[in-house]
């Protein structure tokens, strides 16, 4: 099916979302060579055949999103280009391929530190936790990700420590809840020995699973939220990161975003730290 | 467990109540046991069961096989029995091995020392000894004692040897019955009428707390079976309840009723959902819709609907017109109708919902008919109902 950008307005008008989002070219973050050029212009001669098409300005947001790869100078002139268009809303696309989280963090910067303050930046994609509170820092505000669901699915809870398979033999006698911290309906009730007896063989395995993973996501946007509210996130993130790497090996990329984005991490990695046992 | 009749229709048909410990308000039969997957609904999350009719949706079907598939009887017990292990704190649980969808009993490789089944983990022998360890940990309100159930078509032979083998395990059992839960002696023997006889006598000599009549819908026809129930159901002591499985369709089920069965499992909701049908039979068993035969092309009568059917793809009318259940309030055949061709588990869910609900709706119109003394005549409007829906249907076939 050959998807115009009249026809994906018109669908979107019908369907009657609140927010709507262009149709762009997307390219695979690992290819190289001119194709992602051409994409990146091809997306901004669409958004302004979007907005022409657009039935319902005052109903619903239609959200442009930027493109250009992993080359800075296209993703320049493409969030350019949308900001000129002065949209309701910016995303954030063509990322979570299979490009390095290096190249990743990056683009994700250059976009939020040249995109309207005081308009909603939505990174498409993304995505783990990790880099939901990453780009968080960087000042995204937006983020989609069948991820959750799916590891669900495959039998795999998300735990502040990060993730436990509840598919593991480990699992069949343990009586403790998935995570001991976690309030949700799943965590009160069910053990990871009963969860553990139904991920992968029955459907309602993958139902409480999803349940608890997407009230896992939705507790730490929330958490995220707050933290910036009351003016202590950058203990949040520490005390996230501290959580999930209790050696202090945090991935170099994420030391070097949070110190794009302000933030002293420092009390939680220990890269070269010879105190550890 | 307590139990207790109080209103008999025509015949054995009678409406009683079943008060549980753990289950404040009495659940009135006949009843219908919900069928789980390893203690919960297949489809129908723990977060939904409260939306379905109270106190009717309260009693669940539990096979013990379930849980070889992963949990230890020690993890059981150590999570403190199957109401809290699964949540379900004021719910009633019956333990029955027999769960005719993915459990279904070997008689071939059952012998002398235990019951064989073919489960998804491959074929297990179960000795009584191991069965009462899973009871035990598992600590069920209802518990059916452990049964050689056989199809009609073995030999007499065989059929007799199910019987002594199912008595002889129903001593074993109570032998290692732990303290709570309402233990139900197994009754069997298949389609031959004395061993019928033979079997209940032996089973109403012990101390039972009420029965489990087993063997049926494994090759028994429609019109011998009142006969076998009725055997049965005129020996058993009448103040005790009587609980069977196998016995689904609506028609089977008023069979039952109709001979003086109060408890009933069903695997019908679960192999409609599976299809992707949703039950539609009205409730009383008359049908204002005359006109709609032409639905017979697509697998729809006036009993279901095929949801898969392209004609439902624009329809955007509940299921059932007037229906409460959560799917019909909030969802459209169109909608359920593209969940299924995008393959979309809520659509299993749904569909679970309304029928689940639909047929607790059927049982209490039983119950009501039975109250006002009308069982036997709603009986018979509804398997005439029935059968001038198929006749319809045949000839504009």
């Amino acid at each position: 099916m050959l998807l115009t950008p009249e026809e994906s307005i018109q669908i979107q008008n019908r369907i009657g979302a609140d927010i709507i989002m262009a149709l762009d070219d997307v390219v695979k973050t690992t290819i190289t060579g001119p194709r992602i050029e051409e994409a990146m212009y091809r997306t901004l001669r669409w958004i302004d055949r979007c907005i022409a098409a657009h039935k319902r300005p005052h109903e619903q947001n239609l959200f442009g999103i930027v493109q250009g790869g992993l080359d800075p100078v296209l993703r320049d002139i493409c969030v350019r280009g949308l900001v000129d268009r002065n949209l309701p809303g910016y995303a954030i696309g063509g990322l979570a391929g299979g490009e390095s989280k290096d190249s990743f963090w990056r683009v994700v910067a250059q976009c939020t530190a040249a995109l309207p303050e005081d308009k909603p930046r939505y990174v498409m994609g993304v995505g783990y936790p990790l880099d939901i509170v990453v780009c968080s820092a960087l000042g995204a505000d937006m983020y989609d990700c069948v991820y959750p669901t799916r590891t669900a699915r495959f039998g795999t809870a998300l735990v502040p420590e990060g993730v436990l398979k509840l598919k593991h033999n480990a699992m069949a006698d343990d009586t403790r809840p998935i995570d001991p911290t976690c309030a949700c309906m799943v965590c009160r009730t069910y053990s990871r020995a009963y969860i553990h007896c139904l991920v992968t063989k029955d459907a309602m395995g993958s139902q409480l699973l999803s349940y608890h993973n997407l009230y896992y996501m939705m507790k730490l946007s929330r958490d995220l939220h707050m933290s910036i509210i009351e003016g202590r996130f950058p203990e949040f993130v520490c005390n996230f990161l501290r959580i999930m790497f209790p050696k202090g090996d945090v991935p170099e990329w994420v030391c070097n975003a949070m110190e794009v984005a302000g933030i002293d991490i420092s009390s939680c990695c220990s890269p070269f730290s010879s105190s550890q046992d | 467990m307590k139990f207790a009749v109080k209103a008999w229709s025509n015949g054995s048909a009678r409406a009683g109540v079943v008060q549980l410990g753990n289950f404040p308000h009495p659940i009135e039969t006949p009843c219908l046991l919900l069928s789980t997957r390893k203690g919960l609904p297949f489809f129908i999350s723990p977060d939904l069961l409260p939306s379905l009719p109270s106190p009717d949706s309260h009693l669940l079907q539990v096979c013990p096989l379930h849980f070889l598939e992963g949990l230890s009887p020690k993890t059981i017990s150590n999570s403190g029995g199957l109401h809290q292990m699964l949540g379900l704190h004021d719910y009633g649980l019956a333990a029955v091995t027999r769960d005719s969808i993915q459990c279904l009993p070997e008689y071939n490789s059952t012998n002398k020392v235990g019951a064989s089944f073919e489960t998804p983990c491959g074929r297990l022998l179960i000795k009584p000894v191991e069965y009462m360890e899973l009871i035990s940990s598992m600590r069920p309100n209802i518990w059916a004692t452990l049964a050689d159930e056989v199809p009609t078509w073995v030999s007499d032979k065989r059929n007799r040897t199910s019987v002594d083998r199912t008595v002889r395990w129903l001593d074993d059992c109570i032998a290692l019955s732990p303290a709570g839960g309402a233990v139900f002696g197994a009754i069997v023997g298949g389609s031959n009428v004395e061993e019928r006889r033979r079997c209940a006598q032996e089973v109403a000599k012990r101390n039972v707390s009420g029965y489990w009549i087993g063997g049926f819908g494994l090759g028994e026809s429609r019109d011998e079976r009142p006969a076998l129930l009725n055997t049965i159901t005129d020996i058993l002591p009448e103040e005790k309840p009587r609980l069977i499985c196998g016995l689904g369709l609506p028609e089977e089920v008023l069979q039952g009723v109709a001979s003086g069965v109060d408890l009933f499992d069903s695997v019908y909701i679960y192999h409609l959902t599976l299809g992707g049908f949703a039950i539609t039979f009205p409730l009383n068993g008359v049908d204002e819709n005359e006109s709609n035969f032409q639905l017979s092309d697509i697998g729809s009568d006036r009993t279901k609907i095929n949801l898969r059917a392209t004609v439902y793809r624009k329809d955007t009318s509940p299921i059932v017109e007037g229906c409460s259940c959560y799917t019909c309030q909030n969802h459209t055949k169109a909608y359920i109708n593209h969940l299924l061709n995008v393959h979309e588990m809520l659509a299993q869910t749904l569909i679970e919902i309304h029928n689940t609900h639909h047929y607790l709706g059927f049982f209490r119109a039983i119950r009501e008919a039975i109250k006002t003394g009308n069982f036997e005549q709603f009986h018979r409007q509804f398997i005439e109902g029935r059968r001038n829906c198929v006749a319809v249907a045949a000839v504009h076939a």
